[in-house]
């Protein structure tokens, strides 16, 4: 496609009113509120332009985009005008060509006229601008006071800043306030001395931006620009395709010079990012070409062995026969598999159908397990489904926002910033979280409640939230009695009631003011539209099923559910977290949540499939992980994952990796896990991957290859081949016809093919229509449980304290996360220049706790829980609670999760990573688990 | 390492969950959600602990167990 998007100048608005005015002669019809500018590029009329973009909101300072209106006195700016009926507009005549190129000329002016060796050349809004309004020459000459020597600030390892280039259009400024919600830059200074400042005068990296680019993506010359550009060159076709991240799965336009990437441009008809991107998406790609790449399979005897290439084929030979010997001599339950929440739909598909038809049992479990799982369940008996019931741009619709557990600008900034645009409209926001996240207090966005949790108390917090709603009668009665079912509201409402929910009686225990607690019920039941955005911080815990079924809870009984601008919605980590769970990669369920025992599903797989499959459920990851160490499950096939390093209580999970007998993993590099490896399978980056994701908002995107496997082959090619190799046939031609096969088997995706998203860009499940692009919002008419359409349930939520205490041999709680910089695990990010940001894994401790300890800023220090010790950097943060203290495991040198447990969720088996009681101590040397650690990398590298 | 005891903690946890319902509902509740969420394996382990005297259980975990001694698959 083509390289350039149409600017239409100004963004569309929405209206029931349509206007009607005249153009340079043409009748054009627009909804009220549109600018004249956008209006004539909506008929084809090209206005010229420099400070505008529709990105932005209108500004009116470059006076390139004058018209004349009959009828009206001057020029007026054509983006800041707004249409009237019957308007009568002139984009061009002699009078307006004349006052642009005075304009123009004083642009020009004081500019350098290195065109031919502009990175931007090609592609310079200014270039286009001064031929557009033939700009022939420039009567003041170049001699006078200019900032041609201005100095180039190349700090930031993405973009480069030149202000010399520079023309003081405010669109950088601009978009880092309006898009993106940072307001890391200022114009500093008055008329000629005007200038882009980052910060206080600061250079970028030493500024308050977060590199999300929308800066440079506004620049209209070459003052900011991608150094990958300035290397390469200008692209020469793109594709569009979706970002391999967080879940908000945003879409991208790979702009591409052959099988090079150039840059990667944030997709304006994107449905869930709409033109905005993160420093993730945006920059971090470079992993895909890095050296640490393997191409090759390989495998080995012995994980004490050196690695061997070898052929595809005897690599799959090779693991057919290993998996099929460990089934031979300990059953056909001793093997299984993990589906990868960074592949494909159709990845996760295929491997999933692998393990029940080939392997012949259902021990196929997720990532999501250690993430997400509770969502599941929870929405599941709750509502019925297991997914977030809005999308994203539902929130421009909030009133009251409630964010519990998540830290949307650093997980999902994306969103973070079109959450922190609506809170600048006047939205009121109430955050649940021990931590003081930057939404707490960010430029123009303020909590009005930040109820500062004990962790692991979510569960008690939802319960006064909900006792103070029933109690003070605040109650939606009408929505209860419409949609749920009313024994479950009478039980849970009865329940809620009793006084040891109160926020007075609770406050023991959450540690939040009753008056706080109060005050924040009443404000998310009463302020208007209501919506509940979560993450990890409720689903890992040992609470977690429960604490969602505590926000659903919530939602029902305020009538909070159905409709733009509520909702209960999970921030899911992982790119495709929402599609593995849909893909069937739970032990209990076929695709779409059908669960394995029931006899007509499993007909249907059975019948498409031309296999067996087996009734009962399988074993989730910890199961998996328990069985090898007692010797019953002995070969695992790891797609994309790093179960090695993600996964809680690191010695128990190395200790199961060594009891196996076979590992196999298909991933991009020799991870953690990869160590424990006898067979490596080379995975493809979703630079590479031909399939689809699906996002937090259940968005279904397709991702596009824009260069050729570097691999040669597909990750379902491989999987098809290692499952035919164990006896059972498994073809298809392309990734379209693994998508169809789904859509056949699944009900809520049977409007789906990738022809179908290739016309409309994106659907959201569920979608049975073939004319449809889906369900933007879940519930509006009713709740669909038991597959058939019913009624909310309210659950019975009784807290219940989490078995891992702080004591006093470990008087701190350890609570995890990520940081916006790094992903997950860290191997993609790690492998990119994000780790300027964030070269290694921090402790962040409270004063207080700091100082009893004798820790000061920046001393290493050891964190020891009763499995386990590491040691890191302090840092001492004014963001933490007395007790808590918080650290990252996105490098595996850290390895954060030596110190976390095996406590779960008791429904899910989700781990408990957001509480785990350590002591913390100065210390000088790394610790045991580091130097054993050492030396196996050391061995898996060889 | 005691994947037995395990079991105990994690069949403990559920019916801690379902308790707040009256004794039937949760003994019903617990049994279901073992049967659907556990591999076979595993609740055999636990009916062969409680059959062995069932040390730690939850009182709804020995009343559910006795559910689950019946049928192991159905339509759900």
């Amino acid at each position: 496609m083509s390289i350039q998007d149409i600017d239409y100048g100004t963004p569309a608005r929405e209206s029931a009113t349509m206007v009607t005015l005249d153009i340079d002669g043409r009748t054009v019809t627009v909804p009220e509120g549109t600018s004249v500018m956008r209006a004539a590029m909506e008929a084809g009329i090209t206005v010229p332009k420099l400070c505008a973009t529709d990105m932005l909101d209108a500004y009116g300072s470059c006076r390139l985009c004058m018209v004349e209106i009959e009828g009206r006195r001057g020029t007026p700016a054509s983006c800041t005008t707004p249409v009237a009926p019957g308007m009568k507009v002139h984009t061009q005549n002699e009078r307006l060509g004349r006052l642009r190129r005075g304009v123009m000329e004083l642009y020009i002016s004081d500019h350098p006229l290195d065109c031919l060796t502009c990175p931007t050349n090609g592609n310079c809004e200014l270039q286009d601008m001064a031929g557009a309004v033939g700009l022939r020459n420039v009567r003041y000459g170049y001699e006078g006071e200019n900032h041609r020597s201005a100095v180039k600030d190349e700090s930031n390892p993405y973009f480069t800043f030149d202000p010399s280039k520079c023309i003081v259009c405010s669109r950088c400024v601009r978009a880092c306030g309006e898009v993106q919600g940072t307001f890391a830059l200022t114009i500093d200074g008055r008329g000629f001395d005007s200038k882009v400042s980052p910060g206080a005068l600061e250079q970028f990296m030493d500024s308050e931006c977060v590199s999300c680019g929308a800066c440079v993506q506004a620049c209209p010359t070459a003052t900011l620009t991608e150094k990958s550009l300035i290397e390469l060159g200008q692209p020469e076709h793109s594709v569009i395709t979706t970002c391999a991240y967080c879940g908000v799965g945003c879409s991208f336009k790979a702009e591409m010079k052959g099988t090079t990437v150039v840059r990667m441009v944030p997709h304006k008809d994107g449905g869930a990012n709409e033109g905005h991107s993160c420093v993730k998406g945006r920059f971090a790609w470079g992993y895909a070409t890095h050296a640490d790449r393997q191409m090759k399979p390989m495998i080995r005897e012995s994980i004490d062995d050196p690695w061997r290439v070898v052929s595809w084929e005897e690599a799959i030979t090779y693991a057919a026969t290993r998996l099929r010997a460990v089934q031979q001599k300990y059953g056909r339950g001793s093997i299984g598999g993990i589906t990868s929440s960074r592949c494909t739909n159709e990845e996760v598909y295929v491997v999933q159908k692998m393990i029940r038809a080939a392997f012949g049992n259902n021990n196929v479990d997720t990532c999501a397990r250690v993430c997400h799982s509770p969502t599941g369940y929870g929405l599941k008996q709750t509502f019925g489904t297991s997914a977030g019931t809005q999308d994203f741009r539902s929130v421009d619709k909030s009133d009251v926002i409630l964010v519990i557990g998540a830290n949307p600008t650093d997980g999902h900034p994306v969103f973070g910033s079109r959450m922190k645009k609506r809170l600048r409209q006047g939205a009121k926001l109430i955050v649940i979280d021990p931590r003081r996240i930057d939404l707490v207090r960010s430029p123009h966005v303020s909590a009005t409640h930040h109820l500062q949790l004990r962790p692991g108390t979510n569960v008690a917090a939802m319960n006064a939230l909900a006792h103070v709603i029933v109690t003070e009668e605040l109650v939606d009665r009408n929505f209860v009695a419409d949609r749920c079912d009313p024994m479950e509201f009478a039980r849970w409402e009865a329940f809620v009631r009793d006084p040891r929910h109160s926020p007075e009686n609770t406050e023991q225990y959450t540690g939040i003011p009753a008056a706080e607690m109060r005050a924040a019920a009443r404000l998310y039941a009463t302020g208007g539209n209501a919506a509940i955005y979560y993450g990890l911080g409720v689903t890992e815990h040992s609470q977690g099923s429960t604490a969602v079924m505590g926000m659903a809870n919530l939602a029902m009984a305020t009538g909070n559910i159905g409709r733009d601008g509520v909702g209960v919605n999970p921030l899911r980590g992982q790119n495709n977290v929402q599609g593995s769970c849909d893909m069937g990669s739970f032990p209990h369920e076929l695709t779409g949540y059908r669960h394995v025992s029931d006899d007509v599903v499993r007909q249907q797989f059975e019948e498409v499939w031309n296999a067996a499959l087996d009734p009962e459920p399988g074993l989730r990851i910890p199961n998996m992980f328990d069985s090898a160490v007692d010797g019953t499950f002995m070969g695992l096939f790891v797609q994309g994952e790093d179960i090695a390093q993600s996964d809680p209580n690191t010695q128990h999970v190395f200790a199961a990796l060594r009891a196996m007998e076979i590992v196999v993993v298909q991933d991009l590099f020799l991870n953690e896990t990869a160590a424990f490896a006898h067979v490596f399978l080379p995975g493809t980056s979703f630079l590479e991957k031909d399939g689809t994701f699906t996002n937090a908002e259940r968005r279904i995107n397709r991702v596009r290859p824009v260069m050729p496997s570097k691999t040669g082959k597909q990750e379902w090619e491989v999987v098809c081949e290692l499952a035919t190799a164990m006896g059972y046939p498994m073809f298809y031609r392309t990734s379209a016809q693994i998508m169809d096969e789904i859509a056949r088997l699944t009900p809520s995706f049977s409007g789906v093919s990738f022809a179908k998203l290739d016309r409309v860009g994106s659907v959201q499940w569920p979608c049975t229509d073939e004319d449809s692009v889906g369900t933007p919002i879940m519930h509006a008419d009713g709740f669909v449980r038991e597959g058939k359409a019913s009624r909310g349930r309210f659950m019975i939520t009784e807290y219940v304290p989490t078995e891992e205490r702080a004591s006093r041999f470990y008087p701190l709680i350890l609570t995890t996360g990520r940081i916006l910089s790094h992903y997950n695990v860290g191997a993609q990010t790690r492998r990119t220049a994000n780790v300027a940001w964030h070269p290694e894994d921090i402790l962040e401790v409270h004063a207080h706790d700091a100082e009893e300890r004798g820790i000061r800023d920046g001393d290493l220090v050891s964190i020891a829980s009763r499995v386990g010790a590491t040691t890191l950097r302090a840092r001492i943060s004014d963001r933490m609670p007395q007790g808590v203290v918080y650290t990252t495991f996105h490098h595996p040198v850290t390895g954060a999760n030596v110190v976390t447990t095996e406590n779960s969720d008791w429904a899910t088996n989700c781990p408990e990573y957001k509480v785990t009681a350590v002591q913390v101590t100065l210390s000088n040397h790394p610790s045991d688990w580091q130097i054993r650690r050492g030396a196996l990398v050391e061995v898996a590298a060889e | 390492m005691d994947t037995t005891r395990e079991l105990v903690r994690m069949a403990n946890q559920i019916a801690s969950y379902f308790q707040s319902y009256p004794q039937d509902e949760a003994v019903t509740e617990t049994a279901g959600h073992i049967r659907a969420f556990w591999e076979p394996r595993m609740r055999q382990r636990l009916l062969d602990h409680s059959s062995a005297g069932g040390e730690g259980l939850h009182e709804i975990v020995t009343q559910a167990v006795e559910r689950l001694r019946g049928p192991t698959v159905g339509s759900a």
